[in-house]
């Protein structure tokens, strides 16, 4: 588009995603999602006069795995500060952060663009609490009169992920969401469930010339919740910034917010009322100093990351664009590894997995994690597979078998007599039969033409209902053709 | 002598030996404050019949045998900042008129576990803003040693109460001040403790790193008791320290031969009056003939705590004050928007005192001076903690004026600002140190009581008690009290 | 004058403070007395002192991650202004 030939974009990620504790970052509710409005609460996170905050030690355990995950300095000394803001979400009107001094400082990742390798820097991470929740009475949070607060998210950990603005186009903001998530998904610091708001993206994207070394104005549009609204929200806010410069103008800089409905991005706070947080010391929490022996004993617990996990599977033969399709998300490759500790052959069970195991959960929607088909029991499927015990062909219904059942192949194959016939004297009274039943092609055979061999081996699976040995039977009738 | 004026070590003989029920105690204390409370306004809520079945129950556990808390029966009253589960807590603020906290704090809840039995919530200037009482939103307490005069504050209800046997003790919360300030102005004994000595949890913040509650009692060996009731680590603050918590009691010694007090200079700097100055000389006097080693000392960084006091102070309050915004609970005024909501709730829920404080404190941390105000009063804290730290390596014991004058009257200072938080000079530099610091009744001037500060080490509360109950055993001051006859009372 | 007139109605936007035309005169004289007194401070040279935040250091304070009961619907809405069927409601939130 015109955009792209005139300006360049520069854009900074502000992600926060909720940690999976299991109470809040300052008192003993429930971090969990859903339950009835205002029932996940105490005079703590409801800010009540008199309460006071204490730190849940899992949340800072949490950030500096995320922290670890994310290649980031960990801090050895951090505090929290209080974020002055009014709203109604936020019970006692100030957030408790961190400003000067967040537990993890730079740190980065790598992010594939069409070929294209690119490090993304992080410039901090800190842990935070949640705000409420907002139920407009109309449609949007303008065409409101009135709207309802639900403070059971209210106080829920968060950790706040602030890139640098190395990311220059779309496609690259996307591949980064995606990279981070995936991370924070394999490190389980978090849930990432987006459909749940787990994870939300704040967007500061500002323009310039092309050519141009001086940033522009940005603006920052806050609570974004899932990939498809982030490229749509830039795509409408570039094209808008692009209409502003156009005309001679010049963009506003302020937090502005997502309308998914009308595709838009609306003013939220303008720039004097937005920057004074009025931030100082939390005096209500003593400060942390992280030794390096805690540091170190939670590297010692840090799972398997999405780039070691795809290099493993490399190693093993898979290809990279397989082992990258396994590895997509944690419950797939943790399946796959499953079944690899039973069954050895990493390429075969690729095959499976990534063809008819996801064919057969997709037309059933059913998540790896709930698969009715354990990792151990496609394993011992593939095992008879490679015996001869059975054929491939049989092999796949044996699987459906499985999905609706549950039983275990080998109960499958007993009970319905699917095993192959690889009994000599069994086969060459079959193969008599069909030799006499069949002269024209014996003839054909005899004169030379191969491909009648084909029919003959077609008409002796028939007769044992594809239970033969494919093998032998071409075998023996070979030997008795001679 | 009636019931209703003896100390709670009295108190708990006559309990114990069953020479008196609990029940009898609280109705006494009942009529007494039916019969003073009208003029002198320390109450701002009564609970006659939950605490006469608090007290029926006491009587029941003491008949049974059973066992007893450390402070079964006793009858007593908690400033209006401390949170008790289904009574209203206002903290003297319309914001907070209709209040009624789900939960106790932590003090609330250990005194109940000792026995005691709640009266009823003091008066207070609002949200423990003052030093006179006189900026509660609902009436003004007088001093009942002259019903002119302002009983101090922010815990003026707390004195009065104590100093008017409404009660057997009551409990305050100092920031800067609030519970030695009045305590010397009406007479009786107030102690802050040591920052995080006193669990918070429930009080109603004001300044959070300086807030700390206390007791104040008729008697020093009062003091201890309700202090070994309510002080102690407490894991729901986070500012709470785990220390090793003595029996209180045990410094009660009528000895203090050898020990060091030091007198510092500044503390009697120009603004004191000079006859409490020359009151306090004669304390210093008889303590010097007890055997004390008394010698002048210097607190250089003195005179700056008052201004690093009210930017830290204003500061922290600015933000503990914003979730008075009228959705969760407390005043709300309509308005068609939430942003003129908060406004007009705001304009309307607040008095003037705490408006001008939310102001200074916003404007304190407000972008461009967070560096000049508040970072610059955490630098000078921390040199007026260094002062400190210096003179208790000479001196076990630090002793001053606890307030430049004795009680003034109403209005006369309510009209410059200024000129109040100046008279906090004597206060202040001890909540930024965060040590510990009682007032004892030391004398009186023009009929008006005065107070004797002790200060001490961090956790040294019960070297102050030792000094204050020795000064105590050798003077008749406690034991004088205000006249409240009929024609003081009509008299009005 | 340390403080403007535009400086008090700069800070009562912030602290949510509607102010009528007597407070605003009030609080700017005031403001100004009290900073102007405060003006002391900057005798201190205070550039190798380390600021005080608590006055009893304490570090690490924390609690296990283990679930407490929370309070009922009805505890935490018996203060409301306006609460309904289990929310807090707001009137109208402007967009500025
Ligand atoms: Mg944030
Ligand atoms: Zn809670």
């Amino acid at each position: 588009m015109v955009v792209a030939d005139k300006y360049e974009m520069v854009c900074g990620l502000e992600v926060h995603a909720e940690l999976q504790t299991k109470t809040k970052i300052f008192c003993g509710c429930t971090t969990e999602f859903g339950g009835e409005q205002n029932t996940h609460v105490c005079p703590i996170c409801l800010g009540m006069p008199g309460a006071l905050p204490v730190l849940n030690r899992e949340v800072v355990n949490y950030a500096i795995m995320a922290g670890l995950a994310l290649d980031c300095e960990i801090a050895e000394f951090s505090k929290f500060d209080r974020k002055n803001y009014f709203y109604p979400d936020l019970s006692k009107n100030y957030q408790t952060s961190q400003f000067d001094l967040p537990i993890c400082g730079k740190g980065g990742l790598e992010i594939e663009v069409d070929g294209e390798k690119k490090w993304i820097g992080i410039t901090r991470a800190h842990m935070e609490e949640d705000a409420g929740k907002l139920v407009h009475s109309g449609e949007t949070i303008s065409t409101s009169n009135e709207s309802s607060v639900d403070y059971n998210r209210a106080g829920v950990p968060l950790l706040e992920i602030v890139s640098e603005p190395d990311l220059s186009s779309i496609p690259e903001v996307i591949a980064y969401l995606e990279q981070l998530v995936q991370i924070l998904d394999y490190a389980e610091v978090s849930d990432c469930r987006l459909e749940q708001g787990s994870v939300r993206f704040d967007v500061n994207v500002s323009l310039r010339l092309r050519g141009e070394t001086t940033l522009g104005t940005r603006t920052e549009t806050k609570n974004l919740n899932s990939f498809s609204s982030v490229r749509r929200c830039m795509e409408y806010e570039v094209a808008r910034q692009a209409r502003v410069l156009d005309a001679g103008e010049r963009v506003v800089q302020e937090t502005r917010t997502w309308d998914e409905g009308r595709g838009i991005t609306l003013t939220l706070r303008s720039k004097e009322e937005a920057h004074d947080y009025r931030y100082f010391p939390e005096p209500d929490l003593a400060p942390l100093v992280i030794d390096r022996e805690w540091v170190e004993k939670i590297r010692q617990t840090l799972p398997e990351l999405p780039v070691a996990r795809r290099a493993r599977l490399q190693a093993l033969g898979l290809s990279a664009y397989d082992a990258a399709l396994i590895t997509q998300a944690k419950a797939m490759a943790d399946f796959f590894d499953q079944a690899l500790s039973v069954y050895g052959d990493a390429k075969t069970l690729a095959n499976w997995v990534m063809g008819d195991v996801t064919r057969l959960l997709n037309t059933h929607q059913c998540s790896v994690a709930d698969s009715p088909i354990s990792a151990k029991q496609l394993a011992e499927l593939l095992a008879l597979l490679d015996k001869g015990t059975i054929s491939g062909k049989i092999a796949k219904s044996v699987l459906e078998e499985m999905y609706s059942t549950g039983k275990d192949a080998s109960v499958i194959v007993k009970e319905k007599g699917l095993a192959q016939i690889s009994d000599e004297g069994a086969l060459l009274g079959i193969i008599d039969d069909v030799i006499a039943a069949n002269p024209q092609s014996v003839e054909d055979y005899r004169a030379g033409k191969d491909r009648a061999i084909g029919f003959l081996v077609g008409q002796i699976m028939k007769a044992t209902k594809g239970q033969a040995n494919p093998g032998l039977v071409n075998q023996l009738l070979k030997e008795k053709l001679s | 002598m009636e019931v209703a004026e003896k100390s709670v070590s009295e108190l708990q003989e006559l309990l114990v030996h069953k020479d008196l029920s609990s029940t009898e105690l609280t109705k006494a204390y009942i009529e007494r404050i039916q019969t003073v409370d009208p003029k002198l306004k320390a109450y701002l809520t009564v609970l006659e019949d939950q605490a006469l079945a608090q007290a029926t129950e006491a009587d029941r556990k003491i008949a049974q045998g059973e066992v007893l808390g450390s402070l079964e029966g006793i009858p007593m009253a908690l400033k209006d900042n401390m949170c008790t589960e289904g009574v209203r807590t206002s903290c003297a603020s319309k914001m907070l008129e209709n209040f009624i906290p789900p939960y106790n704090a932590t003090v609330t809840d250990r005194l109940r576990a000792a026995g005691t039995i709640l009266l009823g919530k003091l008066n207070m200037d609002e949200f423990a803003m003052g030093s006179s009482t006189e900026n509660s939103y609902f009436t003004k307490t007088r001093n009942p040693w002259d019903l002119e005069c302002v009983p101090g504050g922010s815990s003026g209800g707390s004195a009065v109460a104590v100093a008017a046997d409404e009660t057997a003790f009551a409990l305050g919360s100092d920031t800067g001040g609030s519970i030695r300030q009045p305590a010397a102005f009406c007479g009786v004994v107030g102690m802050k403790p040591t920052y995080g000595a006193v669990s918070r949890f429930g009080l109603i913040a004001f300044a959070s790193s300086l807030d700390q509650i206390g007791p104040l009692t008729k008697t020093v060996r009062d003091n201890t008791l309700v202090m070994n009731a309510i002080a102690g680590y407490d894991p729901m603050d986070s500012t709470s320290v785990p220390y090793e918590k003595p029996d209180y009691t045990k410094f009660l010694v009528n000895n203090i031969k050898g020990l060091k007090i030091g007198i510092p200079r500044e503390y009697y700097g120009e603004g004191i009056d000079p006859d409490v100055a020359k009151g306090i000389q004669a304390g210093i006097q008889t303590l010097i003939d007890l055997g004390a080693e008394v010698a002048e000392c210097s607190l250089p960084h003195t005179e700056y705590a008052i201004p690093a006091y009210y930017l830290i102070a204003t500061a922290e309050a600015s933000s503990n004050l914003a979730r008075y915004d009228g959705v969760r609970y407390g005043y709300r005024a309509e308005a068609e928007d939430v942003l003129g909501m908060f406004k007009k709730t705001r304009a309307e829920g607040f008095g003037q005192e705490v408006k001008r404080r939310i102001m200074l404190g916003t404007y304190a941390l407000s972008s461009g001076y967070y560096d000049a105000y508040y970072l610059k009063a955490q630098k000078v804290r921390t040199l007026i903690k260094q002062d400190f730290d210096k003179a208790f390596e000479r001196f076990d014991v630090l002793l001053s004026p606890t307030a430049p004058t004795a009680a003034f009257k109403f209005g006369e200072k309510s009209a410059n600002p200024l000129a109040m938080y100046l008279s906090d000079i004597t206060t202040v530099p001890i909540n930024l140190a965060g040590i510990p610091a009682i007032s004892i009744p030391a004398g009186f001037v023009g009929g008006m009581p005065i107070g004797m500060q002790l200060m001490g080490k961090a956790f040294a509360e019960g070297t102050l008690y030792r000094v204050a109950y020795t000064f105590e055993q050798n003077t008749n001051y406690h034991t004088l009290k205000p006249s409240l006859s009929e024609e003081v009372l009509l008299g009005w | 004058m340390a403080i403007s007139r535009e400086d008090v109605e700069y800070v009562a936007a912030l602290a949510r403070l509607e102010l009528t035309e007597q407070e605003t005169l009030e609080y700017t004289e005031q403001l100004n007395s009290i900073l102007d007194y405060a003006v002391m401070l900057e005798r201190l040279d205070t550039d190798k002192v380390m600021p005080t935040a608590h006055a009893v250091p304490l570090y690490n304070v924390m609690r296990e991650d283990q679930v407490r009961p929370s309070i009922n619907h009805e505890k935490a809405l018996k203060n409301a202004p306006d609460g309904e069927d289990g929310f807090f409601r707001v009137p109208r939130i402007s967009l500025t």
